[in-house]
């Protein structure tokens, strides 16, 4: 699966309203929309950094980095990460 | 991280520990509304304020089953220790293990380790509870420094800590900072009258024009409430479930105990049928949910994605049926149940607290029924 595609599936599992509600494009802020809480961005976090492997630093913590598909395939490829698993 | 038989060695020596050294004082910590700092001594000796650190930041590595294990039976033996343990290594010191940098790993997480250090976690505020987003404490950055103005309350261990894990709202939205004691401008102030907790130093706090050097802030400014406070939150969450799991198994033991020793109508309490259907509910209870707190543990353990969920399920489960439990132990009691004599009576109030902490029981039904409205969704 490609990465862009790997996160939107990610981001549809852990949406706060219902699937038919929720059309969104890769550059949408996800968060300002108010299809994901702040719990989403911790188990992003851990999603990243378990099927990336790559380590999301203090220093990453803007929430500008994983607002939408694209910044968050911006992020994880500027960290070397991405390669997907299946 | 340790090895399996050398986890269970420490769990089996903090159950032992537990024995001799916190539940035959339980009432008396109570009484005194203290934890003795000779107890906190030895806890940090054995490794007990940083049980779950990893290694190389001097704890003892257990891996989350593991480390819940051992918040179990603290927890059993007394929820304040527990509480001390909830505040200072999981909500904070996790906090510090996750986000801190290596630098702020180097500074504070040996001095917590060894207990000449104890932290808190000061969220709440007296008109700020589970809408914990609001918080009205301040900060603003002047030159190398941001200053901390704002009332916390209800801070356990906030009487007796070094450090303040104070989450604070400022120009560029939250922050979470490790405000120490000896920066001044810190006034902490006794609850008394509590419900429970008697003996976990709870606190009311207020920050006066605290000036905390930058280097502090945990994270970023606008960050700390979406990651440094819900990593916080999440641990302790998972603290409170080994902490349920503890008071219900501990009001369970109790309940069985008296009705094997004490008759009427010339039977023990436990020939009664009634009785018995009482007991088997608890059992029934404790099992399920100690369940549940493991598979949380091991999804934490293993980095499953819905580890948070979970984690929150088990909290929301357990503080119900500690709450069911000891209410049906002190029933079990009869008179004797209503007498701090007795541990039931004090297990009873201490229930009451975990349906409140780490968020209340509504929110966490709230967050389950959305978890669950599309997991569970079939057209
Ligand atoms: C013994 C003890 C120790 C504590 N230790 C700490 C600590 O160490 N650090 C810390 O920061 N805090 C601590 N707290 C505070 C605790 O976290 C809060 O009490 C808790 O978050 C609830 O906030 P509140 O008391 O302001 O209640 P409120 O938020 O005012 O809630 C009152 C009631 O309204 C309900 N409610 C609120 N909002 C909603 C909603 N949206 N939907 C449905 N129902 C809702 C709640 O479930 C509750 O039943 C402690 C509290 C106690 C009692």
């Amino acid at each position: 699966m490609e990465l862009k595609d790997k996160i939107r599936k990610f981001i549809e599992n852990n949406l706060v309203v219902f699937e038919d509600e929720a059309e969104f494009e890769d550059s949408d802020n996800i968060f300002e929309m108010g299809f994901v809480n702040s719990l989403f961005a911790m188990k992003l976090v851990n999603y990243i950094e378990s099927e990336m492997g790559i380590q999301v630093a203090n220093d990453d913590l803007e929430i500008s980095n994983f607002n939408s598909v694209d910044r968050i395939a911006e992020f994880i490829n500027t960290k070397g990460g991405g390669a997907p698993s299946q | 991280m340790s090895d399996t038989s050398d986890q269970e060695q420490i769990v089996a020596e903090a159950k032992k520990f537990a024995a001799e050294e916190i539940r035959p004082f339980a009432a008396d910590f109570e009484e005194q509304a203290a934890i003795p700092k000779d107890l906190i001594d030895k806890m940090a000796q054995k490794g007990y304020l940083s049980a779950s650190f990893p290694k190389e930041w001097g704890g003892l590595g257990l891996d989350p089953v593991y480390y819940g294990l051992l918040t179990e039976e603290i927890g059993k033996a007394c929820a304040s220790t527990r509480g001390l343990i909830t505040v200072h290594t999981s909500l904070v010191g996790e906090a510090i293990v996750r986000w801190g940098s290596r630098e702020q790993k180097e500074k504070w997480l040996p001095l917590m380790t060894s207990g000449k250090k104890i932290a808190c976690f000061a969220l709440t505020e007296p008109l700020v509870g589970t809408d914990a987003r609001s918080v009205q404490t301040t900060y603003r950055k002047e030159g190398a420094k941001y200053i901390i103005n704002g009332s916390k309350k209800w801070i356990t261990c906030g009487c007796i800590a070094d450090y303040f894990l104070v989450v604070a709202g400022g120009e560029k939205g939250i922050g979470a900072f490790l405000v120490e004691r000896e920066f001044g401008g810190i006034t902490t102030t006794p609850i008394k009258g509590l419900l429970a907790g008697r003996a976990a130093h709870i606190a009311e706090i207020e920050f006066e024009d605290v000036e905390v050097p930058a280097e502090n802030i945990i994270g970023k400014e606008g960050s700390g409430f979406t990651y440094v406070v819900n990593t916080a939150l999440d641990h302790g969450r998972y603290s409170i479930a080994w902490g349920g799991i503890g008071i219900a198994g501990e009001a369970l033991d109790n309940m069985v105990t008296y009705s094997r020793q004490r008759s009427q109508f010339g039977r023990k309490l436990y020939k009664h049928q009634l009785i018995q259907g009482i007991i088997g509910d608890a059992v029934t209870k404790t099992h399920a949910g100690r369940a549940l707190c493991l598979r949380a543990g091991e999804m934490r353990r293993d980095g499953h994605p819905d580890a948070v969920m979970e984690t929150t399920i088990a909290k929301y489960f357990t503080s119900k049926i500690a709450m069911e439990i000891t209410i049906d132990a002190v029933q079990v009691h009869g008179g004797n149940g209503c007498y701090n004599r007795y541990p039931v009576e004090r297990l009873f109030r201490e229930a009451k607290i975990l349906e409140i902490i780490e968020g209340t029981s509504q929110v966490q039904q709230e967050i389950i029924s959305s978890f669950g409205l599309r997991r569970y969704y079939r057209v």
